[in-house]
């Protein structure tokens, strides 16, 4: 679909000033603690709660005509919600786009860290749906916020021996908290706990928004980010003992697709620039010998995906 | 408000963004580089405040300042000229330094620092920001460590035993925007500061 709009319809970035001034305050605040989720006058955005609104403030707040957008939902760049965002900032700030990691100066994400290495000039935004890593174990903000401040972390400990007890492992496989600089417990949004390595050491400004929660937080580049953990039972990643069906690759993050009604499935990268990237240097998986890409293939998906970001 | 010299009324008309979307993101990338990574030296552009201030600092005002945020003019940036451009570009109220969102002013100017907000234990925003004028700024002098830097970056601080003591207060702290003619450099209440 081409869409005409008048150059000038929309302020740069589409929100006003005086907005934009509130948040960048926010992020900085962010940066000089980071780990501390800050408080900001979250706005209505065009889109509804739970579609990234936080990321899109944050990105909104971030962008500069140079920039190169990449928008991508669980990894892929092509599912309804980041098609729809990277629409919104082509539309309102004009901004080139890319599917390439590489080439992308500012990267909005719903729950995923791009496979390929970050690099110093890029920023990552994450889109987050309940930013307090102890809301599912103390429901009141008035308690989680004398927890943060007095570091009272013991009920978070409780909750990945509880994991172990009852199954025999920390259960818990996305949304894993991390502790920030060794201060902070931060929820480094529903990524799978496979990408909480990628968030400490960063060359990348992580920027996390929360838009129903009105809650920003951000790691600067190198910021030492440590998945909690016991001695006896340390920090493990984990993923789909597979490899990609279509390009092989067996060190990547793997979305599994039932592909009949006869127990057929398929395992393919969730991450579909790396998976397309590897496959157009000729690796190739189990089934990936046909021209069926992987994004040709998530596309004939969408729709059954679930999308509901607040569910746990 | 009535100025009280015309003469000058007019020049506080000028000097701000032009094109204040785009010049406010640009700067404020540059800003949020240099915070994110402090002791890297950026530059900005598009603003030309009065005398005293600097581009840099006149930039920083008109991206991160507005009527929602109370601003300290320390030293000689406390000036007819500046708060006229200041109340015609920003609308900041402009308040003592104990309870500034933001202050503006030399080093010397600006102590004691102690003196600036560091926010609360269970807010620890709520801090003051300084934008402190220096002469020049080059990457000599104490080391800086900490979050945004790989290993070790240096930077020619004006002193480091206030910088110490800010430190040690974390997560409590105020945090600094060092600027001169058209750089910029951050220093955030996280990073540690060693003489060398």
């Amino acid at each position: 679909m081409t869409e005409h709009i008048e150059a000038g319809a929309y302020t740069f970035a589409y929100l006003d000033e005086q907005t934009k001034r509130m948040i960048r305050r926010a992020i900085l605040k962010g940066i000089a603690v980071p780990g501390y989720q800050v408080p900001f006058a979250s706005r209505e955005m065009p889109m509804p709660y739970g579609w990234g609104t936080g990321g899109v403030q944050v990105t909104a707040a971030c962008l500069v005509p140079e920039d190169r957008l990449k928008v991508i939902d669980q990894g892929a760049d092509d599912t309804t919600n980041a098609v729809s965002i990277r629409r919104f900032f082509q539309r309102t700030a004009g901004v080139a786009t890319t599917e390439a990691t590489t080439e992308a100066t500012v990267i909005q994400t719903r729950h995923r860290i791009p496979e390929t290495p970050l690099k110093a000039g890029q920023i990552l935004v994450y889109q987050v749906p309940i930013p307090e890593p102890l809301r599912f174990l103390e429901p009141r903000e008035t308690e989680t916020r004398k927890m943060h401040e007095l570091e009272e972390y013991g009920l978070m400990h409780v909750k990945l021996y509880e994991d172990i007890a009852r199954h025999g492992q920390i259960a818990t496989s996305y949304a894993y908290p991390v502790k920030v600089e060794g201060r902070y417990v931060m929820d480094p949004s529903p990524i799978p706990r496979f990408d909480n390595p990628k968030l400490s050491g960063n060359p990348a400004i992580q920027l996390f928004g929360a838009g129903r929660e009105q809650r920003i937080y951000a790691l600067p580049p190198w910021t030492e980010v440590v998945s909690l953990d016991f001695d006896d039972h340390p920090f493990q990643t984990s993923k789909a003992p597979h490899d990609c069906d279509l390009c092989g690759a067996q060190d990547s993050y793997l979305d599994e697709v039932i592909t009949d009604d006869q127990g057929g499935r398929m395992f393919v990268c969730s991450d579909t620039d790396f998976c397309e990237g590897r496959r157009a240097k000729g690796h190739a998986g189990r089934l990936g010998g046909d021209q069926k890409s992987s994004k040709t293939f998530a596309n004939s998906f969408e729709g059954i995906w679930p999308g509901t970001e607040g569910a746990r | 408000m009535i100025a009280t010299r015309p003469a000058d009324t007019a020049d506080a008309l000028e000097g701000g963004f032009t094109e204040a979307p785009i010049q406010s993101a640009r700067a404020f990338r540059e800003i949020l580089e240099a915070m994110a990574r402090p002791g890297t030296i950026r530059r900005v552009q598009g603003a030309r405040p009065p005398e005293p201030l600097s581009v840099a600092a006149g930039v920083a005002l008109l991206v991160l300042t507005d009527p929602t945020t109370r601003l300290h003019l320390a030293g000689r940036a406390d000036c007819a000229e500046v708060r006229d451009w200041v109340a015609f570009h920003i609308g900041a109220p402009l308040t003592r330094a104990e309870e500034a969102d933001f202050a503006v002013g030399t080093w010397e100017a600006l102590h004691p620092v102690s003196r600036f907000r560091i926010g609360q234990p269970d807010y620890p925003d709520r801090s003051a920001t300084l934008i402190v004028e220096v002469d020049r700024l080059v990457n000599h002098g104490p080391a800086l460590t900490g979050p945004g830097i790989e290993t070790a970056t240096w930077l020619n601080l004006p002193e480091t035993a206030a910088f110490r003591a800010n430190r040690a207060l974390f997560p409590l702290g105020f945090d600094t925007l060092f600027t001169a003619g058209d750089r910029i450099a951050g220093l955030p209440r996280s990073t540690r500061v060693e003489a060398i």
